[in-house]
């Protein structure tokens, strides 16, 4: 069963008794004459997670979900209903329900033609990858792994999550489209103490493949190991310097920058409403000369990635900010219709109850010259920053911030002690225009990203070389760090 | 076209019941020595007007069941979205083969029997409201339009949304313990665009209520969020420095929330927590209360039994500063060696306020609390230091409590507001931050389910230029 139209028909029309020819008739009733845009999304999506705490396999957990979105949009304005049943009346009715936006009319007979779409990863059910006392045995490895790490390790919690999320979509304009889609993750969190202090390390990864994925290479062991590497580094983290300074970004998961300091600002649905600090800026220079920026839908197995999108289009990888200059907006079917250009296969929704929106998928930096020693050697004064929590950003005004949650102070060119959490803030186009180099070591993130956008979550991935930013607000609680410095060293050593 | 009249509540209850009765029983036939179950229909409208045409119409309708299963000390547990016999059947079956891998846990069990409530009580919190789409759209627009208005450097929307959600809910588990209510909730919010010169800021405002009659007008709304919006506008930066934070009343309950997270029992047992080991102990100013109130009439949270069943009562959280109880369900608590709290599934509604003034010797010497200020007073006791009305992303860490965010608000001198200050980051350490809470304000800005004033707090770290 390597053809996910075949996948998707077992899963989401057998059981429910339903022919592609009665989700033709569904979109005929949705698609009225003054209809523009009309679409079925039918969804069936699989969830098994386990969790161990205390060196116990506690708890775990299967979780079905299944229904169909159908979307009726009249020139700007969309309806919008859903059906947790997958059977004829209630789809009729839903089709009905959406459509009521538009001024009434003739239904519209729509013919569907079946899409190719890419095999980015295979249409399997990683649930069913690995035995399910295997994923006990594998949590348990991890856990042993952790423990075995060091003795100041006090607490371990592991968690293991495997989805297949199969979907169906039909599109007035004739679109039929397949997909089926792994993903699993795995996840580790320990807290470490020494002399009455306590700090907490975490680590994990995934990809759009089954569970053999976390048992190539020991990559799960690996995701102890590094949970525990962290936490240590905290136990010695000195407070974080307050202030505006130079930063240098490591590679991989700090590319978190990325996606809040331009990714977001660049989806097609802010810049039609001119809500974007970048829009209207095509062709304007938004970053430091050196700078590309893509979002890359197409690579295999990677978190972030599809074969279609949710409405059908498949994916691609779009140039959004080409040597500095802007040159491309994410865009779902309504916003890249009403913004007369084309979808970039980044309409993406978190489930058939809810509507798609443009949204990233693995958003990341290409390379540049620099070796990531020699940026940090250049550095007199500063911070590196290699791990990071979350961010946020207001897409208006610019302004974005990520958390670093393992960070180093810089003197002279080295590395000095580690530093607390601390969040960073900044203006996205500023920020970019102050990329003065760019390493050579571009790595995307383990497969951990997960994006909120307008209460919807989708998986995503990040990326980016070594970089240094000539200025970037850090929130650290330690005033005056420039003239204490010197003394600093002292102790760092 | 008429939309969520009163469909027939007690119909669907009686179903929703039949369908936890079956799910009970399916479990013991199967097996389970022990079970849980839960089941909830959720319906609603949602509309969005843009620059004063529909954006959006959106009709909800989700429902989900879920089922835990205990063998002994073992659990396992499944959901599904579908709810027809055969579901319930594989649902459980579900639920047992994950209970076949997972191990003795001697702390997973139901709750006692005697904590479980004996009776609904009736909380006031089912408002239907027989609203139209047509009625919806026009309560939508005119909240835009009376920010739209409101100014001519208001230049832009991301619209105003109005919507509405019928909740059912029927829980039960294998001690005999069964319960339903309805639930009704509605929401208006506004966010607008202002812009001058080259600047563009954006804000908002919103009000919820489980009554439609309880919401704010839409005029309101949209004028409130206007004002916020313009008032952002010329900001700056600051110069890095150390001086006193106002935590406004809509960002203060942030503050509250953390609070909340410290004192979960899942987050204690698991050594995951700051407060670790503070129970008894001072952690606020001796004159600081605050007080869970689960059974608040049309409260935002209010429920009168918790996630497991288990009656929940109202209680302090913190009186005279101290710490008086942690907040656990059955299983943090086996875990802590405590009894359940009756906080499955959280805390619902926290006030909080200055209370008679009672000094301890942890905090002799320290700033004595100032009750019932209103804005004006409290921007007078700020003196010079920062308001803060945003804060900005997740730098919050619970196990050491450190604390540092992204912040907007406004710069203060002289006890009066000088100008809006943006991309600035708050830091310090959430323990020195609740020891250090010089006054609580008597200016609630929304009724949601924590009600607080604005939080006067002694000295922060600002990072900027």
């Amino acid at each position: 069963m390597n053809d996910p139209m075949i996948v998707a028909r077992a899963n989401l029309l057998e059981p429910a008794g339903l022919t592609m020819a009665d989700l033709e008739r569904v979109l005929s009733e949705l698609t009225a004459a003054s209809v523009d845009m009309a679409d079925i999304y039918c969804q069936y999506s699989r969830l098994q997670s386990w969790i161990l705490e205390d060196g116990i396999i506690k708890d775990g957990a299967f979780h079905i979900e299944q229904g169909a979105g159908l979307r009726a949009i009249a020139g700007e304005a969309t309806g919008f209903a859903y059906s947790d049943e997958l059977t004829l009346p209630a789809l009729i009715e839903a089709a009905r329900t959406a459509r009521a936006i538009a001024a009434s009319g003739q239904t519209r007979r729509v013919r569907i033609q079946p899409k190719q779409v890419g095999s980015l990863y295979p249409p399997l059910d990683p649930i069913l990858s690995l035995a399910d006392s295997d994923k006990v045995a594998l949590l348990q490895r991890v856990d042993a792994e952790a423990r075995r790490a060091d003795p100041r390790v006090r607490e371990v919690i592991v968690s293991l999550v495997a989805v297949q999320d199969t979907v169906l979509i039909l599109a007035a304009d004739g679109t039929l489209a397949a997909d089926v889609r792994p993903l699993v993750r795995l996840n580790v969190n320990v807290i470490a103490e020494q002399d009455g202090r306590r700090e907490q390390g975490t680590s994990g990864g995934g990809a759009r493949a089954d569970l053999g994925y976390l048992l190539e290479g020991e990559r799960a062991l690996g995701f102890a190991r590094e949970a525990v590497r962290v936490a240590l580094v905290n136990l010695e983290a000195r407070p974080a310097p307050a202030g505006t300074m130079t930063v240098i970004l490591g590679p991989g998961w700090p590319g978190i920058l990325l996606h809040e300091a331009v990714g977001h600002g660049l989806e097609g649905d802010f810049n039609r409403k001119g809500s974007s600090v970048f829009a209207g800026r095509i062709g304007q220079r938004v970053a430091a000369p050196g700078v590309t920026v893509v979002d890359d839908g197409t690579l295999v197995g990677r978190r972030g990635s599809l074969n279609v999108d949710d409405e059908g289009i498949p994916s691609q990888c779009t140039v959004l900010i080409e040597d500095g200059i802007l040159c491309g907006y994410l865009q779902d079917r309504l916003n890249a219709r009403l913004m007369g250009t084309i979808p970039t296969g980044n309409g993406r929704r978190e489930s058939y109850a809810h509507l798609p929106l443009p949204r990233m998928t693995n958003t990341h930096m290409l390379a540049g010259a620099h070796d990531p020693e020699e940026i940090i050697a250049s550095v007199d004064l500063g911070l590196y920053a290699v791990n990071f929590g979350g961010g946020q950003v207001d897409i208006t005004s610019g302004k974005f911030v990520f958390s670093a949650s393992e960070s180093y102070l810089i003197e002279k060119g080295r590395l000095v002690c580690p530093v607390k959490d601390a969040t960073l803030i900044g203006h996205g186009p500023e920020v970019l225009s102050r990329v003065s180099m760019i390493g050579n070591d571009l790595r995307l993130d383990e497969g951990i990203g997960t994006c909120g956008k307008e209460g919807q979550s989708v998986p995503v991935g990040v990326g980016q070389p070594t970089l240094r930013i000539d200025g970037l607000t850090v929130g650290g609680t330690r005033r005056g760090w420039e003239q204490r410095a010197a003394s600093s060293l002292a102790l760092g050593d | 076209m008429p939309v969520l009249t009163t469909l027939d509540t007690a119909q669907d209850l009686a179903w929703l019941q039949q369908i936890i009765e079956d799910l009970l029983k399916e479990a013991k036939r199967q097996g389970a020595s022990a079970s849980e179950a839960s089941v909830g229909i959720r319906t609603g409208l949602e509309v969005r007007v843009r620059l004063g045409a529909i954006e959006t119409i959106e009709h909800t309708r989700d429902r989900g069941l879920s089922v835990t299963l205990y063998f002994g000390q073992r659990q396992g547990s499944a959901s599904t979205s579908d709810l027809s016999p055969s579901a319930i059947r594989d649902t459980v079956a579900a639920a047992r083969a994950i209970a076949q891998h997972t191990q003795e846990d001697p702390c997973a069990h139901l709750p006692p029997p005697e904590r479980l409530a004996q009776a609904v009580l009736d909380l006031d919190l089912y408002h239907p409201w027989s609203l139209s789409i047509e009625q919806a759209i026009e309560w939508a627009r005119v909240c835009e339009e009376a920010g739209l208005s409101y100014d001519p450097r208001i230049r832009n929307s991301e619209g105003a949304s109005l919507s509405t959600q019928r909740h059912l809910h029927v829980s039960g588990n294998s001690l005999g313990f069964i319960g339903g209510y309805p639930t009704t909730r509605y929401s208006l919010s506004c966010a607008l665009i202002a812009q001058e010169g080259d600047e563009m800021q954006r804000d908002d405002w919103w009000t919820t209520a489980r009554a439609s009659a309880d919401l704010e007008s839409p005029e309101a709304v949209g004028q409130r969020a206007a004002q916020r919006t313009l008032a952002r506008l010329g900001a700056r930066r600051l110069k890095t420095c150390e001086v006193p934070v106002l935590f406004s009343a809509e960002v203060a309950t942030s503050l509250a929330r953390h609070l909340v997270s410290a004192i979960n029992g899942h987050h204690l047992y698991r050594r995951a927590s700051f407060l670790l080991d503070h129970l008894g102990w001072p952690i606020f100013p001796a004159w600081m209360r605050i007080h869970e109130q689960p059974h608040l009439p049309r409260g935002l949270s209010s429920a009168p039994y918790d996630h497991e069943g288990v009656a929940t009562a109202p209680k302090n959280l913190v009186r005279d500063g101290v710490l008086e109880t942690y907040l656990l369900d059955t299983y943090a608590g086996c875990r802590l060696g405590l009894p359940t709290t009756g906080n499955a599934g959280g805390v619902r509604n926290l006030r909080v306020e200055p209370w008679p003034l009672r000094s301890l010797p942890a905090f002799a010497g320290m700033t004595q609390g100032v009750a019932g200020l209103d804005r004006a007073a409290l921007l007078r006791e700020l003196g010079r230091g920062l308001l803060v009305t945003e804060l900005m992303g997740q730098g919050v860490n619970l196990v050491t409590g450190d604390y540092s965010r992204g912040a907007a608000g406004f710069w203060v001198e002289n006890g009066e507001i000088q100008y809006p200050v943006e991309e600035i980051t708050i830091a310090g350490n959430l323990r020195d931050l609740f020891a250090g809470v010089a006054a609580v304000g008597a200016d609630d800005a929304i009724p949601g389910s924590i009600r607080t004033g604005s939080w006067l707090i002694e000295r922060m770290t600002i990072a900027g230029e």
